[in-house]
């Protein structure tokens, strides 16, 4: 702003940011009701809302629906989880037997997309079995199984109504906004409350969870469909119905498959975190063993989530941007379907292994391998000699920057803050900003958890902070080189698919149940997006802007300082959004490892089942990543990528 | 029904794009202009057409890139709903038609040739063209024999398992093509069907164009930007500019006989005797017709340059269809035309 006039909008920010300087610095002079809201003035949102769930419940009888909706789930969980891991339940014919599960995945990983997926989908399979946690992850898969294609058709559902009617649409829109910036565990409690704990319960959150990107995808898909194919399938004399089933949804198909990869991911962050409300599998087997600090084989556990996620991600993945391809003329059937025949030899061979020994159908306990002695032993010895480290960084960490930190944001008063806000909305985006700026925060205010509000900002914002020291020189790094840069891309994707929870086993391992685990924990997982949007935003750069810079005789460092940074801040903001959206997420999963913020009160409410109090939490959080959704998002669209 | 019965009609047929054009409709006016429109945001893409196609005939439709002439032929084929006017086919107002009655009248009486395809990019060639008869319920073995067919005859024997992103833009448009014959329709739209087609293949598709209208009788609405194809190929050419049209005419008149200077401008660079017919220029006969061979009338001046040079009658008698004297040709004038005049 130097030596330029501000203009009208920039003049009424300053004005709000000088009154937040003076409402902080006169602090202690100020009227209680501007640090605190008055008891009188926080409104009773959790008995509002549980006033509204008790009457769709008992007097809209939304309890039978429910219950209905979760019959038919619960037939068919006891499906799968007959066929993958024997439950005693029609149709009695499983578990199918390991090897078979592993040569079927194998094969459909070939398929997809050669040899290297069908040796990563054969492998993971493998490594679960000979390691012992066959039921554990056949529980989880069988409620993904069952989740996602439910989701699926509820999106498809969705998403067809929302291209229908604009009015459906612009109903959805804003629901759909809120729902996906949601901590999971918000999502827990009414399914708690209408279906109770368990697998069933487990399932049927995971369908509401991953139901939202579906239905964005699907509208999406039927949107890009170019106007010349809806004209010729209309010429071609099609119904409504036709054309839809025949014409925009085929064509669609790259982007519903995006759809369905995106409920695949998601339902596997939330079977895993379903542990919470009593959903068995590997979730519930890490959650144990995390909580007794067994490190060695919470390490297995999470080299098995991890393999799964990446099988899955690329599974989909592959299949979405496959394209179909003419077979040669005259090929007979055999050749035609290659993979099924192999398929079905392999199939057979499993079969016929298991006869020859029952290893081949089940591992027993006894027989699972284990690197749980040597990892613990390992991880043991290096503890021991980084401890001097990590004790004294956690000791000044904890005593020099977090707690004086905390305080800090704790000691504001509420009034500072809102004004504060209203003025970055102002600079950001005028009067309008401002006003969703207070629209979302105000609420909070309100609510009465301002405190814990605050702890949970200030988590973040210690851990984006550190995401960003972290995350940017790494994106530098990784830009340098096109090589590197797509190496780096490819690591950071992967990352992106692993459950949040998995994040936590690391930091338990160096950190132990603490503060520092927890910012540690947050930061790791908001620095992802940070360095991939680093390197996209520096790749993004058009060439010839660099050249004429070194025509003008720009130097290395001055071409980064002055030329790319600035082009490729816009792209940053957007990495940096999604880190803040990623940390709210983590922050509240993170409190089982002890936080005192929202997400601890989150998991109270869970197991008192209160759903008022937890879905006022969850807006809570939600309101957060909205409003930081909206200044960055505007920010970045004004500078103009 | 006689040979001039009409198939289309357009009334007063405008289409405006914008926000709520219907609203616009009943102040639409032949002196409606397209600047009154741009001034209230909306673009006129088709302004008051009025136009009747006979059975069996050919319409050309030009003008320049944006002028209108895709909009125009999805108005009639209810594509588009039409902001104001009304487009009768077979005596029956499209606009009137209940949905069952348009998809019928789609799946028996028109086919259609987009300009960029529009084929269904999951569909094999061989799939894309036998949909519309699976639209209309026909049995599988039947609509397989009947598409084969088809691409047999656009010469994509071979290419039936292919799908349209593994063939090139040219074999595409042909898969459209065959794809909008297998209807056997009546009425055929063509959206500048051979523009993607290299210039041997186009000239095969023209001469195999010509020999399925002689043959079938089909009412065909053309596009295209190429000049010799129109006059190759049309009855009729219609010229649009701005939505408007120009004139609608026979190719000979709109050279000949330009009704606007845009029409004159437009025409400019057009060869006059690749156009012009013997009969076109004859003059009546005064007094004894020459003695010798006749012109045939029906051929263009380009056609029978070699023999007007060679002829050395100052008038060369000119014959009819049926064989008769239809006038004579003043042999300078041709020449003139030929060569242009004497410097
Ligand atoms: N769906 C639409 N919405 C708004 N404007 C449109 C739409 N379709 C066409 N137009 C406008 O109508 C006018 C006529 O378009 P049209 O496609 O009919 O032109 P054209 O004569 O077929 O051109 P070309 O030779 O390039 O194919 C153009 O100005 C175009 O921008
Ligand atoms: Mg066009």
């Amino acid at each position: 702003m130097k030596g330029r006039s501000l203009p009208e909008g920039g003049r009424v920010a300053l004005a709000l940011l000088m009154a937040t300087l003076a409402l902080v610095v006169l602090r202690n002079l100020l009227p209680d009701p501007l640090i605190r809201l008055p008891q009188t003035l926080i409104l009773p949102f959790a008995d509002w809302i549980n006033a509204v769930f008790a009457f769709a419940r008992d007097d809209l009888g939304l309890m039978r629906v429910t219950r209905a909706f979760s019959d038919v789930v619960e037939v068919c969980l006891d499906v799968t989880a007959n066929l993958l891991y024997g439950k005693s339940r029609w149709p009695r014919l499983g578990p199918i037997p390991w090897v078979v599960i592993a040569a079927s995945a194998a094969v459909a990983g070939h398929a997809l997309a050669g040899w290297r997926l069908a040796a990563l989908a054969g492998g993971t399979f493998i490594w679960i079995a000979v390691m012992g946690q066959w039921k554990w992850a056949m529980e989880t898969l069988s409620v993904i199984l069952v989740a996602a294609p439910f989701s699926v058709a509820l999106g498809l559902a969705l998403g067809m109504l929302a291209w229908h009617s604009r009015r459906a649409e612009r109903v959805l829109n804003p629901i759909l906004n809120i729902a996906q910036s949601l901590p999971h565990f918000a999502y827990m409690i009414p399914v708690v409350v209408f279906i109770g704990v368990g697998p069933k319960a487990g399932a049927i959150v995971t369908i509401i969870f991953s139901v939202p990107p579906m239905i964005r995808m699907t509208l999406l898909g039927l949107r890009a469909v170019p106007a010349e194919i809806i004209e010729s399938g209309r010429m071609s004399g099609t119904t409504r119905l036709q054309l839809m089933t025949r014409v925009r949804l085929p064509a669609a198909r790259t982007e519903l498959l995006i759809g369905v990869n995106q409920v695949i991911m998601q339902s596997l962050a939330m079977v895993v975190l379903a542990s919470f409300i009593g959903m068995p599998g590997l979730g519930q087997k890490l959650l144990q063993l995390l909580q007794a600090l067994k490190i060695g084989l919470s390490v297995e556990i999470g080299i098995t989530i991890v393999l799964l996620a990446i099988v899955l991600d690329r599974m989909s993945k592959a299949w979405a941007v496959r394209q179909p391809s003419h077979h040669d003329e005259g090929s007979g059937w055999l050749q035609r379907h290659r993979h099924l025949a192999v398929w079905a030899g392999l199939v057979g061979l499993g079969f016929a292994l298991v006869t020859l020994h029952p290893y081949f159908a089940v591992v027993e306990r006894a027989q699972a391998l284990s690197m749980a002695g040597p990892v613990d032993a390992a991880v043991g010895a290096f503890i021991d000699m980084v401890s001097p480290v990590t004790d004294w960084l956690r000791w000044f960490l904890i005593t020099w920057v977090l707690i004086p930190l905390r305080d800090g944001f704790l000691w504001l008063p509420v009034s500072a803050v809102l004004v504060f806000l209203a003025g970055i909305g102002w600079a950001v985006g005028g009067p309008r900003s401002a006003l969703i700026c207070l629209a979302f925060f105000l609420p909070i205010a309100l609510s009465g958890w301002w405190d814990r509000a605050m702890i949970t900002v200030y988590t973040v914002f210690v851990a984006v902070t550190l995401a960003l020291l972290i995350g940017v020189p790494l994106g530098l790094l990784g830009a340098a080189r096109p090589g590197r840069a797509r190496r780096f891309l490819l690591i950071c994707d992967t990352l992106q698919t692993f459950p949040s929870f998995i994040y936590l086993i690391p930091v338990v391992m160096l950190f132990g149940v603490n503060d520092v685990a927890v910012i540690a924990a947050v930061m790791v997982f908001a620095t992802v997006p940070i360095i991939r949007y680093t390197i996209e935003g520096l790749r993004s750069i058009p060439p010839e802007i660099v050249e004429s810079a070194q025509m003008s005789g720009a130097g290395p460092g001055q071409i980064l300082w002055h030329v790319k940074l600035p082009l490729a801040v816009p792209t940053l903001m957007v990495g940096a959004n999604q880190s803040i959206m990623f940390a709210l997420f983590m922050v509240i999963i993170a409190a089982f490892i002890g936080t005192q913020d929202l997400g601890q009160e989150m998991q109270r409410a869970l197991s008192s089942t209160d759903v008022g109090k937890g879905l006022v939490l969850g807006f809570a959080v939600a309101f957060m990543g909205l409003m930081a959704d909206h200044l960055l998002l505007k920010w970045a669209r004004g500078r103009g990528t | 029904m006689t040979e001039n019965d009409v198939v289309i009609s357009c009334r007063n047929v405008w289409k405006v794009f914008g926000d709520r054009p219907e609203r616009l409709a009943p102040r639409l006016t032949a002196q409606t202009t397209a600047e009154d429109l741009r001034a209230t945001g909306q673009i006129a893409a088709v302004r008051d057409v009025s136009l009747d196609i006979r059975r069996g005939e050919m319409l050309v439709v030009m003008g320049l890139s944006g002028s209108g002439k895709s909009t125009l032929v999805r108005c009639l084929a209810r594509l588009l709903n039409i902001t104001a006017g009304a487009v009768t086919v077979e005596g029956r107002d499209i606009g009137r038609l209940t949905e069952t009655e348009l998809i019928d009248l789609r799946r028996r009486k028109m086919g259609m040739v987009f300009q960029s395809f529009g084929l269904l990019p999951h569909r094999t060639a061989l799939e894309n063209v036998a949909f519309p008869l699976e639209m209309r319920g026909q049995d599988r073995r039947s609509r397989i024999a009947r598409a084969h067919e088809m691409l047999a005859l656009v010469g994509l024997k071979g290419r039936e398992g292919y799908f349209p992103r593994e063939l090139s833009g040219g074999q595409q448009q042909r898969v459209g093509i065959a794809r909008s014959l297998a209807v056997e329709p009546d009425i055929w739209f063509l959206d500048e069907p051979f523009s993607a087609l290299d210039p041997l293949i186009r000239r095969e598709m023209q001469d195999e164009f010509l020999r399925l209208k002689g043959m079938l009788a089909k009412t065909i609405v053309f596009i295209t930007h190429d000049f010799d194809e129109a006059l190759r190929l049309a009855d009729r050419i219609v010229l649009m500019k701005d939505g408007a049209v120009e004139q609608i005419d026979t190719p000979e008149r709109i050279v000949m006989a330009p009704a606007t200077p845009y029409v004159a401008k437009f025409t400019q660079a057009v060869d006059r005797c690749r156009v012009i017919r013997a009969g076109a220029v004859a003059q009546p006969v005064q007094g004894p017709p020459p003695e010798g061979t006749a012109l045939p009338g029906a051929e263009t001046l380009h056609a029978l340059a070699r023999r007007i040079v060679g002829d050395s009658r100052p008038l060369i008698p000119v014959a009819d269809a049926r064989g008769g004297i239809a006038g004579v040709l003043d042999r300078q004038a041709a020449l003139d035309l030929l060569l242009g005049p004497v410097a």
